[in-house]
């Protein structure tokens, strides 16, 4: 409180001489609407109790001793000393005023005593301050029995004027007892005034009356305050504390430094920053942040400010607190706030700046897909082009030149087949898909077509360990991507010795995420060569795009460079990891460890259609399930010899060795089940130049370029040079130029065109799907419903038939029964029973029973599982879902038509 | 041939067949379609689309009799319009077409004709909507082709 009287009262110094640290008016009874001092008004205010704490005898010495606490009293002092001198001239004027009425009196009266002759005793004057009232009373008595008796004796005279003057000197006589009377009441009043005077005498009562009222109005001001407010010596102990909370008593505060009574974090801080402000002697302001056990984390505001001595000697400080921990959290809370909004917005725009990125990237990748796809397909044109030309007679330098032609056209291919699937994998458009598949059987015709272009003097082994299941679920056609690719790279750096795959079973590794822990089995494959290997140094770049080991290999070996890359791409999209070991001149190992789910075995009934691209389902080959170790060596000198010469039926090397695998006791050694079932319908888009060889062609083959995926058949094959590209061409026939169809189609004509049938009943479905074979190259007949299937199946007999399910009058699945009612016994008496008008009239052959089992694919709407069950379930085979594409159909006739 | 013409009209072809295909009116499967057209079929599309259209316009008309007589509702016969509606629309890759015979055929199942008749008028409304559409295109392409332009590849994805 005095610290803060001292502020105000230092402050106001300065501009007048005279003035109040109050509020005006504060001070004095004059009735304002400041007038907080009056007493009335703080009664009723409840001040609770007094915090401050201090130090009584030391408060008066520093009162005395500071500048600030002398001014002080001074001021009071100088206050009081005003008031009184004004009361003072107050009474000293009324005074005056009423000696002169006397004076005016007594003259009054002196004149009337004149004019009657009267002899008067009075004295002139008398001072009435200088007798004392006693004295004035006896003398007045005294005068006025003398008046009295004159008068009677004035009275008692009998004269004739004597009524006059007895008349007169009555009324004089009055106004003379008015007139005293009146001079008695002043006398008294002024008595009182000053006995009043003398009962105030003593300033301290009246300072001290101030002096309550300016703490009164300081608590009133102060009592709910947040502050601490206190006096510090020099050696910064305190003398004197006000604190509203105070959880500290008296003892344990005055006469403690900060430094003795608190601990924790800031106490240091604000202790130096008093000495600071002591020393500096300047006062400032500092937000400290206290951390103490007495009350917590609590932030203070703190002033603190230099406090001299009249000397103007330091003596110590005046501190004053105010909690503002709420006020910093909020403040903090906003620059945080302010912060957050600042790192969202930064991060915003980075995000938008990298999906702006992304999307560009994206776009560039579609438009090199884009891309790629239509170099891809005029491109496989031009090689499919130059394969029928080198069929033809050409002299040495001429099939030189094409050779060359050829194989330049098969690396852009393969390049750009490449970049496809990369871009795919990269853009996130690559789905995996599960099917079942047999991994012996993989590994086996991976290598037996790596064997069937190999030209140098290698051994292709495969070691399947026995642990690994028969059957297994994964995405098979990336997995012989993988494989493939990883055996025709171990080819091309290999000069002599062996490359071989071996598959075993591991236990789960440890980059193996959470989903994947349900796998149940992690199989690891190496495909391991004797080759040159790969220096310690390539091995970082040597997954990279476009990178080879060197510049040098690059040269030698020719390649993309893509290869491997997507190998790794494939096998991380598939949740599994790629490695290579590799030491120069002694051969690398590539790694591949992969998770799959194990399929059970014994559900085979309804999944054939699923992996029917790896099993020819209608003659199983028991060897392939259960068997481990295949090898496979080159057929040198028997072909290749002259592979540039091969011309007419045998032009394509690989397919005449694959042709022959019983004929060549080195051949495939470890296959002698091979054998030519099913197999007269291979290579029926490739046309005439390929009728005569087809006749001998293996299963396995039929499966290499009858699986669905262009791509991948061409990839299997990319290490043979020539020979590939007509594999490339039976995938890429059908999207290439309109001149190659054209040929393609006469060229089927002459010899077996397949004969389809489709049976739909909606004209536009047949309109659509008409244009889709015609764009394949097939034409095909049209029955409306199931009874002009069944006609139509007994007169002529069908490659294929294309079924719609639902069709009016017969449907689709009704239809199928009864034809393959007809396949089982040989006459139509089941369909005549349902009510179909069999003409049987000049077909004699409708008797008879035919020998194969014909390929019904249903046509479906509907691809709900109970749906396709129920067409299997009517002795269709497959199905296609509804709306027909050409990539569906495509694939339907790849997989019927071999 | 005015190349600034045909580049502005084989924009505005592709916006428009984009729009289509963004607006739902079009799937993937008038994707297929349009890959099957080629020069010795140019006018392929407008062939299937147009047979489409009379198709729609017959069945529409036969469910729309058959629906008619409120108390014998020969729901087989309206199935049956429905089913060949339905196998159509996919065909052609009319999606909005297709997604209202899905309904219809519902409606169908558990004969509800009130739900038949709300579906068959949007199914009018839906081809009637296409076919005013895929005139505006149709006329976008013999344009360009008059100002001796080609028809954009567009690759909707």
């Amino acid at each position: 409180m005095v610290c803060e009287m001292e502020t105000d009262q230092i402050e106001e110094m300065d501009v007048e001489g005279l003035s109040s640290m109050w509020p005006e008016d504060v001070g004095t009874q004059a009735d304002n609407q400041f007038n907080v001092g009056d007493s009335d008004t703080l009664k009723e205010v409840d001040i609770a109790e007094k915090h401050t704490m201090a130090d009584l005898t030391r408060l008066p010495e520093l009162m005395n001793t500071t500048d600030q606490g002398s001014s002080q009293l001074t001021n009071l002092v100088r206050q009081w000393e005003y008031m009184q001198d004004h009361a003072v001239r107050l009474l000293r004027e009324e005074l005056k005023i009423l000696t002169r009425q006397r004076e005016e009196a007594e003259a009054k009266e002196l004149k009337i005593i004149e004019e009657h002759n009267f002899e008067s005793q009075e004295p002139e004057n008398v001072p009435v301050l200088d007798e004392t009232s006693h004295l004035f009373r006896r003398f007045r008595q005294k005068k006025r029995d003398e008046l009295v008796d004159r008068e009677r004796v004035v009275i008692d005279e009998e004269f004739d004027t004597v009524a006059y003057w007895k008349q007169k000197a009555l009324s004089l006589e009055k106004m003379l007892e008015a007139s005293t009377e009146r001079e008695r009441r002043l006398i008294e009043k002024l008595n009182e005034s000053l006995k009043t005077m003398e009962s105030h005498s003593a300033p301290v009562e009246e300072l001290t009356q101030n002096l309550k009222r300016a703490e009164g109005f300081l608590h009133f001001i102060l009592q709910n305050a947040p502050i601490v407010m206190g006096h510090q010596d020099k050696d910064l102990r305190y003398l004197f504390i006000y604190n509203k909370f105070p959880s500290l008593r008296e003892q344990d505060i005055l006469g403690k430094t900060d430094v003795e009574i608190f601990h924790g974090g800031g106490v240091k801080e604000s202790e130096d920053f008093k000495r600071e402000v002591l020393e500096k002697g300047k006062a400032s302001k500092r937000e400290i942040t206290f951390e103490t056990e007495l009350f917590g984390s609590k932030t203070f505001l703190i002033y603190v400010e230099p406090v001299y001595n009249k000397a103007k000697e330091k003596i110590g400080i005046n501190y004053m607190g105010m909690e503002v921990t709420d006020q910093v959290r909020k403040r903090e809370k906003m620059a945080k706030l302010r912060e957050d909004n600042a790192v969202r917005k930064a991060m915003e725009s980075e995000l938008t700046k990298t999906i702006h990125i992304t999307e560009e990237t994206m776009r560039a990748k579609q438009m090199l897909a884009t891309m790629s796809h239509e170099i891809r397909s005029p491109l496989s044109g031009v090689v499919g082009m130059a394969e029928i030309l080198s069929t033809t007679k050409l002299d040495k330098e001429q099939r030189q030149l094409l050779n060359v032609m050829i194989s330049s056209g098969d690396l852009v291919l393969q390049l750009i087949n490449d970049i496809l699937d990369l871009s795919k994998v990269e853009s996130g458009v690559m789905k995996l898909e599960a099917t079942k598949f047999r991994p012996r059987e993989v590994v086996k015709h991976v290598l037996q077509t790596a064997a069937a272009s190999l030209k140098k003097d290698l051994t292709l082994e495969g070691n399947i360990a026995d642990e690994v299941p028969i059957l297994v679920v994964g995405d098979v056609l990336r997995i012989r991507q993988i494989l493939t690719n990883l055996i025709s790279n171990a080819i091309k750096f290999t000069h002599r010795g062996k490359v071989g795959i071996k598959l075993q079973v591991i236990s789960q590794p440890s980059f193996a995420n959470e989903e994947q822990k349900e796998t149940s089995v992690w199989i690891c494959c190496d495909v391991y060569d004797t080759g040159i290997g790969i220096p310690e140094n390539a091995l970082p770049c040597l997954f990279k795009k476009y990178m080879q080991a060197s510049a040098d290999h690059a040269r030698k070996y020719g390649g993309t460079g893509l290869g491997l890359a997507i190998c790794k791409q494939l096998v991380e999209l598939m949740g599994g990891q790629l490695t290579v070991t590799s030491q120069v001149n002694a051969g690398s190992t590539f790694t591949f460890i992969l998770p799959y789910k194990v399929a059970t075995s014994d559900d085979h009934s309804d999944d054939q259609d699923e992996f029917s691209d790896m099993v020819d389902h209608h003659q199983p080959e028991p060897d392939d399930t259960t068997e481990g170790y295949f090898q496979f060596k080159p057929l040198l000198g028997s072909i290749y010899s002259n592979g540039g010469s091969v011309t007419g039926n045998n032009f394509l090397p690989h397919k005449a060795m694959l042709t022959t695998p019983l004929k060549l006791t080195n051949g495939f050694v470890s296959d002698p089940s091979s054998n030519t079932g099913q197999s007269e319908t291979v290579q029926v888009e490739n046309g005439g130049y390929m009728d005569e060889s087809r006749q001998n062609c293996c299963p396995e083959s039929a499966h290499q370029y009858g699986n669905g995926n262009g791509r991948c058949s061409s990839k299997e094959s990319e290490s043979c040079s020539s020979s590939q590209a007509s594999s490339e061409m039976e995938s890429e026939l059908t999207v290439s130029s309109p001149r190659e169809e054209e040929k393609t189609e006469t060229e089927v004509k002459e010899t077996s065109q397949p004969k389809i049938l489709l049976v739909e009943d909606n004209k536009i479905n047949i309109m659509v799907a008409k244009s889709m074979m015609k764009q394949l190259g097939y034409t095909m007949d049209i029955a409306n419903n199931g009874v002009e299937a069944i006609n139509a199946v007994k007169d002529s007999s069908y490659d294929l038939v294309l079924m719609d399910v639902c069709m009016p009058v017969m449907d689709g699945l009704k239809a199928t029964r009864l034809i393959r009612s007809y396949e089982e016994s040989g006459n139509w008496e089941a369909a005549i029973e349902a009510g179909v008008d069999i003409k049987t009239s000049e077909n004699d052959q409708a008797c008879v029973p035919p020998t194969n089992r014909l390929p019904i694919v249903a046509m479906t709407a509907n691809t709900l599982a109970e749906s396709s069950e129920e067409c299997y379930a009517n002795g269709m085979d497959s199905f296609i879902s509804k709306p027909v594409t050409l990539q569906k159909l495509k694939q339907c006739l790849q997989q019927y038509l071999q | 041939m005015n190349t600034v013409v045909v580049a502005q009209l084989q924009r505005q072809f592709q916006e428009y067949l984009v729009s289509l295909y963004q607006q739902g009116f079009l799937d993937n499967q008038f994707t297929e379609l349009r890959k099957l057209q080629d020069e010795g079929t140019p006018d392929f599309v407008a062939e299937v689309v147009s047979l489409f259209f009379d198709d729609c316009s017959k069945l529409i008309n036969s469910m729309s009799r058959s629906l008619g007589r409120p108390e014998s509702v020969d729901f087989k016969q309206v199935d049956s319009g429905v089913h060949q509606l339905k196998g159509s629309s996919s065909s052609v890759g009319a999606r909005r077409v297709k997604n209202v015979c899905i309904s219809f055929k519902e409606c169908c199942d558990v004969q509800n004709r009130e739900g038949c008749l709300r579906c068959l008028q949007q199914v009018d409304y839906e081809y009637k909507m296409l076919k005013t559409k895929l005139e505006d295109l149709f006329n976008l392409e013999q344009q360009i082709l008059q100002a001796g332009g080609t028809i954009p590849q567009i690759n909707i994805n």
